[in-house]
């Protein structure tokens, strides 16, 4: 098997059937277990490249997403008539915020609620972590549909002004010693900032015009009946994908779910294809979707699809009770089930080593 | 090929047009040299012939400009790119993709090019432009004459019929130009191109050129065979000097040329000795001794010596990434330096507080308007005069005589290169360092610019200052430098008297020093001075 980018797309799918499976979840083991898997892959499969770096700053903003939930079930606690496991001293609110009361005693089962809640949101944010550090955005932004085409370029240009940034903050920070400027603090903002961003606003003019003699943003004529459509097509369709989501999320009503989400899609895909005949463009060597694509989407929604199914079998499993308090536990059905996701570790191509030593 | 007729380019707020009532043609397959002092309007004129003036930059563009019978009024660039292929000052600015290959085929999969049709061309021009091992290869790693290669290749994919390219070589090492120099060449003889050059550095091009386009700066455009133009022009090349003087007709561009009518010339420069006075260096200002600079695994410098007294400009040279900026941060103190010492007056810079050290040595970085961030010329000097300590005034004295007649509250910003070079200068200067290290300070300079440039330089030796320039500009060296350090792969590899290390240089040396070689002249006004 030889080493090439795998289809971004295919990240992404893996990557969001994950963080889906994710949602369903407030077991500890289960959400560990996600990491742990997509920990795996990102570590066997991510490149060498800027981005692939990204994950651990997901990580850390995942740690702080726990954190975050923690502290404030502390903050806003209340006596909910479980364990105490210890009692500060209540802060006394004015009378029009009845109800809530800060600090004050704080159970077991509120601090268990908060950290089950944040883990869930962070294990979420974890995953699409390990598609930005799998996926190059760049080619993703390739197989953007034509509809979609201004904002790619918003977001390459971002992308590629962006770590030029890093680089002029840290040549003007350097030069700013030249001239025994201060390097910290809110008084050597304006002399960072100032050349920085003059430096930015140069640099991604010099590329919108690079970009724009090169060819970029020409365009078939198309009748504004037309273009009306296109619009109302793509905003009704991400509209109701929107409402879909949240009802596949929520899993409480049957024709805000699938339903929706299904029709949402179709109206979004014939508003993008309509779109795209406004782009005439073509792709220098798309990235081929291959076997292995297919076998990591699969894997992605294997596990995710599994873990629904062992949750008709014993929902207990998937929300551990805090009420009475039990320890959560893992059987084997939602276990295995997850595992599958590891797979793409081992059966994606390696990618290519970015950077050939000069 | 490219028609003006009666062109007229106005900005708003702008006092004169930058360019009036422009008519010339450049026929098909001709290498075109545009040249001028800076602020002539050498990038409006470019921009005007794909259309980004005044479709991207906005003014107002009276008459009419043809490109291969299409006119830019009505096509916006994006329209032109089949025609017209444009690399920019900075290739990397303009790179929108990450590696090599998706550049070269990012034109094409704008302009809808089949697939099939993509590959083919993409293999070509790699092939073309002699980049073929570096296909994989991420933009970012590239040296800067591969990027530039890279630059021409991305649009050349579009099967341009005109290509214009602003300042290709006015960043790379002589080397690097060379490569860039015959790419261009190439591909007028070979695919009858149609080439349009601004360069500031016209000895490198005019030799080449079949036309030269002449801004004097009045708006205007002088046309016409570049012998022709340059015999009167005022910016002109050192060949052209030393072929006015001698009284050369017609002027010859190339140093083949002017070598095969030099013979007289030579014979009678025989009798003379070059005037000049040498310089007795005492004492010490700078002393750098085994200087090692590491960045992670590379080595950018490897153990350096580097002594300069009192008075000195010494030029340190070498290829794009030799370490020469590496060196100069590291000596300044505000850059890493993994070993060695520094030692300038009995103390290391590096282990001063910034505000003394900068009185200790002043560094003029790569990107002067680094160090520029407020919002006038005068607000910047009165802020130089309070980093220095001192009395307010210091600093836009310096300024006014270094580039006078700079108005004070002017926006750094609006500054031409050759002011903002000595806007930054007067800010380092007012701290009175007594060694003064520049980086790459003649890029975007005219020979004026230069020329004044040079009498600074030598003014702030006269007061005794140390002054160490790291450079590319071979001409600019010969007229300046009393001694030259060149530097390959962080090592010095030589170090001397301008003249002996120049000299024999195929790279480095002037192209005085090659018309006169084997006798050690190294610029015309060495030559002048003589014969008179």
């Amino acid at each position: 098997m030889g080493s090439r980018a795998l289809h971004p797309g295919a990240w992404w799918a893996w990557a969001l059937a994950l963080a889906v499976a994710a949602s369903r979840t407030t077991n500890p083991l289960l959400l560990g277990l996600i990491i742990a898997v997509a920990g795996v892959v990102v570590a066997n499969r991510r490149s060498d490249a800027p981005w692939a770096l990204a994950f651990r700053l997901y990580v850390y903003v995942g740690a702080l997403i726990v954190a975050s939930r923690v502290l404030f079930r502390i903050l806003i606690g209340g006596e909910d008539g479980g364990h105490v496991l210890f009692t500060l001293p209540r802060i006394p609110l004015p009378a029009f915020a009845a109800g809530v009361s800060l600090l004050g005693p704080t159970s077991a089962e509120e601090l268990l609620g908060g950290f089950y809640d944040g883990l869930r949101l962070a294990t979420m944010v974890i995953c699409v972590g390990a598609a930005n550090a799998l996926a190059n955005p760049k080619r993703l932004l390739k197989a953007v549909p034509g509809a979609l085409y201004e904002v790619g370029t918003a977001v390459t240009v971002a992308l590629t002004v962006a770590p030029q940034l890093v680089e002029s903050v840290q040549r003007v920070r350097r030069a700013r010693r030249l001239r025994a400027g201060r390097t910290r603090g809110l008084r050597a903002v304006k002399g960072i900032v100032v050349p920085v961003l003059e430096d930015a606003m140069d640099r991604s003019l010099r590329l919108a015009a690079a970009m724009d003699s090169r060819g970029y943003g020409r365009r078939a004529y198309l009748s504004s009946a037309l273009r009306a459509l296109i619009a109302g097509c793509v905003l009704a369709g991400l509209a109701g994908v929107c409402v879909g989501v949240y009802g596949v999320l929520d899993g409480t009503s049957s024709w805000l779910g699938v339903p929706m989400l299904a029709a949402g899609l179709g109206v979004a895909v014939v508003g993008f294809v309509l779109g795209g005949r406004r782009v005439r463009r073509t792709a220098y060597r798309p990235d081929p979707w291959r076997w292995p694509e297919t076998l990591v989407v699969v894997a992605g929604v294997g596990a995710c699809a599994l873990l629904f199914v062992s949750a008709r079998v014993d929902p207990a499993n998937l929300y551990p009770s805090l009420s009475p308090l039990r320890w959560p536990s893992l059987s084997p059905m939602p276990a295995l089930s997850l595992l599958i996701g590891a797979v793409p570790a081992f059966v994606a191509p390696r990618p290519p080593s970015a950077e050939v030593v000069r | 090929m490219i028609e003006f007729s009666h062109v007229t380019v106005t900005y708003p707020d702008a006092v004169r047009p930058a360019l009036s009532d422009v008519s010339l043609v450049v026929e098909e397959g001709e290498l075109c040299l545009v040249a001028g002092p800076t602020g002539a309007g050498k990038s409006t004129f470019l921009g005007a012939i794909n259309g980004l003036v005044p479709h991207f930059t906005g003014g107002r563009l009276a008459g009419r400009v043809l490109v291969d019978g299409v006119d830019t009024a009505s096509n916006p660039p994006r329209e032109l790119a089949s025609v017209v292929g444009v690399v920019g000052q900075d290739p990397l600015a303009g790179f929108v993709t990450d590696t090599v290959e998706e550049e070269l085929a990012y034109a094409m999969e704008q302009l809808a090019v089949p697939p099939d049709v993509m590959r083919k061309r993409v293999e070509e021009t790699l092939d073309l432009l002699g980049i073929a091992d570096l296909r994989h290869r991420p933009l970012r790693t590239l040296s800067g004459g591969q990027q530039q290669r890279v630059a021409i290749g991305s649009v050349l994919t579009a099967h341009p019929r005109v290509l214009v390219l602003d300042e290709p070589t006015s960043a790379l090492d002589p080397t690097a130009a060379e490569d860039v120099l015959a790419v261009i060449t190439r591909l007028v003889h070979d695919l009858g191109t149609t080439v349009v050059v601004a360069e500031h550095r016209m000895e490198r091009v005019a030799q080449y050129a079949d036309r030269l386009l002449y801004l004097p700066g009045d708006g205007s455009v002088r046309s016409g065979p570049p012998a022709e133009v340059l015999a009167t022009a005022e910016i002109a090349p050192p060949i052209v000097e030393l072929g006015r003087l001698a009284g050369w007709s017609p002027l010859p561009l190339s140093v083949r040329d002017a070598r095969r009518v030099a013979g007289p010339l030579r014979s009678r420069l025989q009798k003379l000795s070059v005037v000049g006075s040498t310089l007795s260096v005492t004492g010490q200002a700078l002393d750098v001794r085994e200087v090692v600079v590491r960045y992670g695994d590379v080595l950018a410098v490897r153990g350096v010596d580097l002594r300069v007294g009192p008075g000195e400009i010494v030029a340190l040279m070498g290829r794009n990434g030799s370490g020469k900026s590496s060196l100069l941060w590291a000596v300044q103190g505000s850059g890493p330096r993994s070993a060695g010492k520094v030692d300038v007056g009995g103390v290391d810079p590096a282990s001063l507080k910034p505000r003394v050290a900068r009185q200790r040595v002043g560094l003029v970085p790569q990107t002067p308007a680094d160090l520029l961030y407020l919002d006038s010329v005068d607000a910047e000097c009165a802020q130089a005069d309070v980093e220095s300590e001192v009395p307010a005034g210091t600093a836009r004295a310096l300024l006014d005589r270094l580039a006078p007649g700079i108005a004070g509250e002017a926006h750094p910003g609006d500054l031409s290169e050759g002011q903002r070079l000595a806007l930054v200068l007067a800010v380092q200067l007012a701290a009175a360092p007594p060694v003064v290290l520049l980086d790459e300070p003649t890029r975007g300079l005219d020979y004026h610019a230069k020329r004044r440039f040079a009498a600074i330089l030598r003014e702030l030796a006269s007061q005794g200052r140390a002054v160490v320039l790291a450079t590319h500009d071979v001409e600019f060296v010969a007229t300046v430098a009393h001694r030259v350090v060149v530097m390959a792969e962080g090592e010095i590899v030589a170090d001397g008297p301008t003249k002996e290390v120049i000299v024999a240089s195929p790279a480095f040396a002037p192209q005085v020093a090659k018309i006169l070689a084997p006798q050690p002249w190294l610029t015309v006004d060495e030559v002048a001075e003589a014969l008179t």
